[in-house]
């Protein structure tokens, strides 16, 4: 066994624990920080791959930036509150079985006879003055001008709606409410006061002449 | 070395766990937004994978525009449950049966 093979089966095994307890975990706040930690096991077989620019962005817009927005979320939102109901295995035996057969078969499919070193052999090395970095930037830039322009924009839509969303004033925010409305009364809008007449006017003598 | 059915095989199970997360998940949202980014990474690490073992950058790049997409999908996914925990009060998954279904 290579120094590479025990790392991937570390960094692999670290994963997969890692998200077990993510869909185990009663706390949403555990199950954030262990998502986190299966961002960075992956991040490291990535970096195996040879995808640097790729395990970078990982655990800087992942772990540093999505992964922060899930944490600040949950916390807003009254964990105490949300972990409270227990019992969430409903059907599990089923549920269970149907994800092994589908894990089994996929298992079964990627076999190392069908995809295995003598299918696929490693490619060789591209040398020192090889940048990850350059060679994903030059296609992106030149072929792949327009798609990207075209994730900036729906990042912009992201914002957009985001914040459309969660920002509402509801101060301002007017809205019928109709049992209010057929609940009311004749005697909540029209107040009837009694009161004495006037007491009538003279006619003015002096006008007249 | 490694293969990349050893790479497939990490990257199927990851997918299998978030399956499972989503089917089981009978509590709240938030786990079931977290297992569907699971997915997501499992996805990257199979395109990151046979990019590498094809030696065609044209993978990394999809996983680029892919972590775009689950960016913004995570952002408005919770900026939708914070306007439904406003409204509702709950983030029970039983309890969100607005629609009868």
């Amino acid at each position: 066994m290579t120094a590479l093979q025990i790392i991937f089966y570390i960094l692999s095994s670290f994963a997969v624990f890692s998200a077990l307890m993510v869909v185990a975990s009663s706390n949403p706040v555990r199950g954030a920080l262990f998502l986190v930690l299966t961002f960075f096991c992956m991040a490291g077989i990535w970096l195996l791959l040879h995808a640097e620019f790729l395990a970078l962005i990982l655990m800087l817009v992942y772990v540093g930036a999505v992964m922060t927005l899930f944490l600040f979320v949950v916390m807003m939102l009254s964990v105490s509150r949300l972990s409270l109901k227990e019992g969430f295995v409903r059907f599990l035996p089923i549920n269970v079985l149907i994800v092994l057969l589908i894990v089994g078969l996929a298992i079964m499919v990627l076999s190392p006879e069908r995809f295995g070193l003598l299918q696929m052999p490693i490619p060789m090395d591209k040398g020192v003055d090889y940048s990850n970095t350059m060679s994903l930037g030059m296609q992106l830039y030149t072929e792949y001008a327009y798609p990207f322009e075209i994730a900036a924009v729906l990042l912009l839509t992201a914002i957009i709606a985001a914040i459309t969303l969660t920002h509402g004033d509801r101060k301002k925010h007017k809205s019928q409410k109709i049992s209010a409305q057929i609940a009311v009364r004749a005697k909540d809008r029209v107040r009837l006061v009694k009161m004495n007449s006037e007491p009538k006017l003279k006619p003015n003598n002096s006008a007249g002449q | 070395m490694i293969s990349l059915s050893q790479y497939l095989i990490v990257a199927a199970l990851l997918f299998g766990i978030g399956m499972a997360g989503i089917i089981i998940n009978r509590k709240n949202i938030i786990i079931l937004l977290m297992s569907i980014e699971l997915i997501l990474l499992a996805v990257n690490t199979n395109f990151i994978a046979f990019s590498y073992f094809l030696d065609n950058v044209v993978g990394q790049i999809f996983v680029f525009f892919i972590l775009t997409v689950a960016a913004a999908e995570a952002a408005i996914g919770l900026a939708i449950m914070v306007v439904l925990f406003r409204k509702r009060g709950t983030l029970e998954v039983q309890d969100l049966d607005l629609l009868k279904g």
